[in-house]
């Protein structure tokens, strides 16, 4: 009985459970990368405990692959002693983290899964429980195979309508973001539904889910219907129905997308969301179209539309970084690979590129970039005299082809 | 008694320490990194038992544990907000850095200025004005961990089965 946050911690431990609740269950999956494995390593030793369940853990390097500079090498090649020594079968150097577990089938419906990453909140959208931590609880469940929670509360958003030309689920969220606010949503459950949501394909659907730690919330969730059996079935893995079932929701909010417009989150905070119109024709230096929030298929697909046949200035830095090497792939089997590179934009190797501002595009004093990242916090993406705007990848590749801020829809 | 470092509403992991400074895991290092960018004078004035006092929703954004073991190996002995960001919150229970939940005490302080904590009773007094506030308390489960200071050390002595006691 419940939200589906409710309904995952019920199938959970064979009892009803609700809001407010603090539980104690079984991690089904414990995942980590280059970037928090280190401390989460620490924490093991320190407890004195073995690991309790190595195949339950997975390992992706993402963050900054191949490494950059001779830390984060060395850095690399301690969780690397770590993974051989215990045995982990699941190692992954082929993309971002959220993307390789949803391609490789730890996403299942109904698992609980922790992520020392804080866009583990994605997994909700194949209705499993998908949250972030620090390193020291992926130590704990490295140790005990557990962790505690408190069942949260749930905002449901009722999504209605259908997307204008030139309107994604990008600008959807963004819209969501600004109207709820950084902290509108902290500790709080965000599921999404309503018919725009079940018309959504699944990789669209993460989009939204993505985001939902950028208003604080502990997790996006989405419930299940035939778009997640049919991309589970299709791939071999198992599908289990999640759905509410006479759920209280704290809060609910209704959009309606039909006018929506296509939207910005200008720098420095995800909740100065406005309609692109506002910074039409500001000059951008670079153009960063990738991570987990839009590095998928879907989102290459919208650039590859835009960019053929077109020239890039190489005056502006215009990179694309696909989501995994699944994505990477299909995109090159597609001949989009190929429209980017006669385009002149910079193809890198999947992984979470500029979004750590460690490698492949780190921004200068007085550079402006416009991206599909999720966060645009001061000195993300390199020097903290520089300005991060987030957009959705039609509106990347449209102020990609210009050099200015663009509205997709005078492009497409 | 120690020293606040008062800062607003939504301070973000990336300021407590930018992404490209996560590139090793000694806390001493770390520290010399904490607030680099949005208060480059911190870790130079920061002394052991001063404070940091912040408005809503404190740590948000990346998981990144460097950010609260920055803020621990500067010396600060807690933070105290009006509310935290919740992976944050979590990850200042785990590694032992206390954290103290206040609505009042941001209204009524300035930077700089000297308070007195106790952590136990959840008192803090603020010595220019000899004034009392209180911090929320704790669930008792997040207290057992607190009081082992930290859940790496509660691990040690004790199954993780035990924390429901207390649920």
């Amino acid at each position: 009985m419940g939200t589906v946050a409710e309904e995952i911690f019920s199938k959970k431990l064979s009892r009803d459970v609700s809001a407010g609740e603090i539980v104690l269950v079984d991690i089904d999956v414990t995942m980590s990368h280059d970037n928090t494995t280190p401390l989460a390593i620490k924490a093991l030793r320190n407890t004195g405990k073995p690991l309790y369940d190595k195949n339950r853990i997975v390992v992706i390097f993402d963050h900054v692959q191949p490494p950059a500079s001779v830390e984060s090498a060395t850095l690399q090649k301690e969780v690397l002693e770590f993974v051989k020594k215990e045995g982990i079968k699941n190692f992954f150097r082929e993309g971002i983290c959220h993307q390789v577990l949803v391609e490789k089938g730890f996403v299942i419906p109904g698992r609980v899964i922790i992520g020392g990453d804080s866009h583990t909140c994605t997994y909700g959208a194949l209705g499993a429980f998908g949250t972030g931590v620090g390193s020291t609880d992926i130590g704990v469940s490295y140790a005990t195979g557990k962790n505690w929670f408190r069942v949260p509360e749930t905002f449901y958003f009722d999504v209605n309508g259908s997307f204008a030309k030139g309107v994604y689920p990008k600008d959807l969220i963004l819209k969501i973001i600004g109207k709820v606010g950084a902290r509108g949503a902290t500790y709080k459950a965000c599921e999404f539904g309503g018919e725009t949501i079940e018309n959504m394909a699944l990789g669209n659907r993460l989009t939204l889910t993505n985001m939902a730690i950028e208003m604080g919330g502990k997790t996006g969730l989405i419930k299940t219907d035939k778009v997640t059996e049919s991309f589970l079935k299709s791939r071999g893995y198992p599908y289990t129905e999640i759905v509410p079932n006479d759920p209280n929701y704290e809060k609910v909010f209704e959009f309606d997308v039909d006018d929506l417009t296509p939207q910005l989150a200008v720098s420095p905070r995800v909740d100065n969301v406005y309609p692109v119109e506002k910074y039409a024709g500001t000059e951008v230096d670079e153009v960063f179209i990738g991570t987990c929030t839009n590095g998928r298929i879907e989102d290459l697909e919208i650039a590859a539309r835009m960019f053929k046949g077109k020239k890039l200035s190489p005056l502006l830095k215009t990179i694309i970084v696909p989501a995994s090497n699944e994505v990477y792939f299909e995109a090159m089997n597609r001949g989009y690979i190929k429209i980017f590179m006669d385009a002149g934009a910079m193809v890198c190797n999947p992984g979470c590129g500029p979004c750590i501002g460690r490698h492949q595009g780190v921004i200068a004093p007085g550079d402006r970039a416009l991206t599909t990242m999720n966060r645009n916090f001061i000195g993300r993406m390199g020097s903290d005299k520089g300005e991060i705007i987030i957009a959705s990848p039609a509106t990347a590749a449209a102020t990609a082809l210009t050099g200015k801020i663009t509205d997709p829809r005078e492009v497409i | 008694m120690g020293k606040i470092f008062r800062f607003g509403d939504d301070v973000n992991t990336d300021e407590i320490i930018p992404g490209r400074y996560n590139v090793t895991t000694d806390p001493k290092a770390l520290a010399e990194h904490c607030f680099f960018e949005v208060r480059p004078d911190f870790s130079k004035t920061v002394k052991t038992g001063d404070f940091i006092v912040a408005g809503e929703n404190f740590g948000c954004g990346s998981s990144r544990e460097h950010a609260p073991i920055a803020i621990k190996a500067s010396g600060v002995k807690a933070v105290i907000a009006k509310s935290f960001a919740r992976i944050f919150y979590r990850n200042c229970i785990n590694i032992g850095l206390p954290i103290m939940i206040s609505d009042e005490l941001y209204d009524l302080v300035q930077d700089g200025e000297e308070i007195e904590v106790n952590l136990k009773e959840g008192r803090i007094k603020i010595l220019k004005t000899g004034k009392e506030v209180r911090s929320q308390g704790f669930p008792e489960f997040i207290l057992k961990i607190i009081d082992a200071g930290g859940i790496v050390h509660f691990l040690k002595n004790h199954d993780i089965g035990e924390l429901e006691d207390g649920i």
